[in-house]
């Protein structure tokens, strides 16, 4: 068993507002390990960003009541001190965001950025933490990285300033690293530079990625361990080619069902019916019920727990495990075109 | 769907550039060549799409299609009609056939009229028929996009991203269109309320006998709706062909290369080829000599990629099929090994 670096349990976020408690994500749990990519994978408002600012310290306490513990190296992120968060945030643990422009500061040159973020942890010269930043581009692939340093961001590409990003984050050595949609804003070509980037890093530096993203083709193609949310809970959680082998949960089969695919045309694609639901008023029992085709009794009123599945991976659904099976078997994969 | 070989719209050698100032002190003004020199014809009943990375020029094609913008050079045509010429109040009864489906449904609603005045908006600016009719005429329409009558009398905030788009798409087939050009109409939306709105595009289309104008940079998109693909870079049209042929059968290294970027779903758990060409598209202000793909193509061959520039010419024995390639590809994907080195070697040259 790999090394465990990031120890999640029971985390909850609840934004109070006047027209009710919005709950962004309900009692998630999640381990992971050095040298694994876990990839999150939901929709719009299924909790997947905001459980990772929460993590981080990003959340206005005043506004947000956040609940459940994070271990990193021993220490429950969710209680310390805002001063102790600060130290750790961006040197333990860092974070890097889907729109790489409006988080570099467009007024300063792109290594001095950098290079701020090497003294904010280390006491370290102006020509160190210069070095270490060019080092740092050099590292994520940027091209005459001395020279560029000395760019303002407007002149760097959207696929060099998420490496600017990437360097920006790794300049402590940090043990996990967390990108938000890192390829959302980026052309298809450049979405493959920086993914293949992320698995590179990953080895080098030997850290823990978390990978956030609504497209489920990035996760089959980088994540080793997969969390589906849906209104802020998971809903499946697993080994990646297991859980895109055999998934158990009807929400994955609509996600997986309504995914474009490249390989071929589809006579007709297997939409989820109607929209995710309000965070205010959550439906009662599985909050998917409303939109799941297989829905029966006990589905209205009570929330499944997340169980065993035989594959080894967790699933959150009232349906017996055998049905889903034969469900899964039959309809679905006959439908994507997935052989067995 | 029923595609005919009757044009309805056809550019010939369409360009558009438009003016860059550089400063106070600059001299000279330097242009962005956002379209060069494209000829292409839709089809009636077809869905073209038109495929390429941001700054390629797609955007702009559809509005030059639409004489949204005025072309700098060529000529456009409208069911046979020129019309890269006329004045807006010439274009104003064309616009009636030729209508356009936005990407962000956030942005292209008025957040202070109902659903009943956006979707009717159309009727009172052509005057084609009285309020009362008007007002019928928006309920059947929200029937058909899957909308209840009862939603006319909201607001867009009250909406979902997917109930909002049906919206656009509802005021679009307001006045029974010809032509729809739907500028990337699932890019803001989820995965499961995209595969909605696709299978929506998809039925009206065979129920009005639409023309549909696609465009998008997603190719698993572009793959379930369209039948014929332009794949557009700097400006250009490098290949365009069948839907069908693109995927299985692309000439063109930029293609093949998009083709293998997008990630996917391997049913066996197998690691997939992936050709990851260097660099990043260059600027449209000042766009490369040659062929313009050739400073990040795996292809490319010093003294003739870079030099001279590639026409687009017919696959032997496929003449619909055309590509702008010196070195087309000749079997897909066993080029892939060969594009994967040829792309190393790019980008150690680009580094």
């Amino acid at each position: 068993m790999r090394e465990a670096l990031l120890d999640v349990r029971g985390l909850s976020v609840v934004f109070p507002t006047l027209d009710g408690d919005v709950r962004a994500v309900s009692d998630l749990s999640y381990t992971l390990h050095r040298g694994e990519t876990l990839g999150i994978v939901g929709e719009s408002g299924s909790g997947k960003s905001v459980s990772s600012l929460a993590l981080m310290g990003l959340l206005n306490r005043d506004q947000a009541r956040i609940d459940g513990e994070a271990l990193l190296s021993g220490r429950d992120l969710l209680s310390l001190p805002p001063g102790e968060m600060r130290d750790i945030r961006g040197k333990d643990i860092a974070m890097i965001f889907q729109d790489p422009f409006a988080c570099l500061h467009p007024m300063h040159r792109v290594g001095d950025q950098i290079a701020e973020a090497v003294t904010a942890h280390k006491k370290a010269s102006n020509s160190e933490a210069n070095k270490r930043a060019v080092e740092l581009l050099q590292a994520v692939g940027i091209p005459n990285a001395k020279d560029r340093a000395r760019d303002y961001p407007h002149q760097f590409s959207g696929g060099m300033r998420q490496r600017a990003m990437i360097a920006m984050a790794l300049v402590h050595n940090p043990s996990v690293l967390i990108a938000d949609e890192p390829t959302t804003a980026l052309d298809v070509t450049v979405q493959a530079q920086i993914l293949e980037l992320i698995e590179r890093v990953k080895r080098e530096f030997d850290i823990g990625v978390i990978l956030i993203t609504h497209d489920l083709g990035v996760i089959a193609e980088t994540a080793e361990t997969v969390l589906v949310m849906y209104a802020g809970r998971e809903m499946e959680f697993g080994p990646a080619d297991e859980l895109f082998r055999a998934p158990q949960n009807p929400y994955t089969w609509g996600l997986l069902g309504s995914m474009p695919t490249i390989e071929h045309r589809l006579e007709k694609l297997v939409a989820i019916e109607g929209s995710p639901p309000s965070l205010v008023h959550m439906p009662s029992g599985c909050a998917f019920h409303p939109r799941c085709p297989y829905s029966f009794a006990p589905c209205t009123t009570e929330l499944p727990e997340l169980r065993q599945m035989t594959g080894g991976h967790l699933d959150r659904c009232h349906l017996p495990e055998q049905s889903k099976r034969q469900i899964w078997a039959a309809i679905v994969a006959e439908r994507l075109g997935v052989a067995g | 769907m029923r595609v005919s070989n009757e044009a309805i719209i056809e550019l010939e050698h369409v360009t558009k550039h438009f003016p860059v100032s550089q400063g106070v002190f600059s001299r000279g003004r330097s242009r962005v060549h956002a379209v060069e020199d494209v000829t292409l014809t839709v089809h009636k009943g077809e869905t073209l799409g038109i495929v390429g990375e941001s700054g390629c020029g797609k955007s702009t094609t559809a509005r030059l299609m639409l004489r949204l913008l005025d072309p700098t050079a060529g000529t456009i045509r409208f069911e046979g009609r020129d019309i890269s010429k006329l004045s807006n109040r010439q274009l104003r009864p064309l616009r009636r056939e030729m209508q356009m489906i936005f990407q962000d449904p956030y942005a292209s609603l008025n957040p202070r009229k109902t659903v009943e005045q956006i979707v009717g908006q159309p009727f009172a600016v052509h005057k084609v028929v009285g309020s009362r009719e008007a007002k019928l005429r928006v309920k059947e329409l929200l029937d058909v996009v899957g909308l209840s009558r009862e939603h006319a009398s909201r607001y867009p905030h009250e909406f979902s991203g997917g109930q909002r788009q049906r919206i656009g798409i509802a005021r679009a087939l307001a006045l029974n269109p010809k032509l729809i050009v739907c500028d990337e109409p699932v890019s803001a939306l989820d995965v499961s309320v995209q595969a909605q709105i696709l299978n929506l595009l998809r039925s009206l289309q065979e129920e009005f006998n639409l023309t549909y104008v696609f465009i998008s940079h997603d190719l698993s998109v572009m793959r379930q709706i369209c039948t014929r693909i332009a794949v557009m870079y700097l400006g250009r049209v490098v290949e365009l062909a069948d839907s069908e042929r693109i995927f299985e059968h692309p000439r063109h290294p930029y293609t093949a290369v998009l083709i293998s970027a997008v990630p996917r779903l391997s049913a066996d758990g197998r690691k997939r080829q992936r050709i990851v060409v260097g660099g990043d598209v260059p600027s449209p202000i000042d766009p490369p000599s040659g062929c313009v793909f050739h400073p990040r193509c795996p292809r490319s061959r010093a003294g003739h990629c870079d030099s001279v520039e590639p026409h687009l010419e017919p696959t032997p024995g496929e003449s619909s099929h055309i590509a702008a390639c010196h070195y087309p590809l000749e079997h897909w994907p066993t080029d892939v090994t060969e594009l994967r080195t040829g792309a190393a070697r790019a980008v150690s040259h680009t580094e």
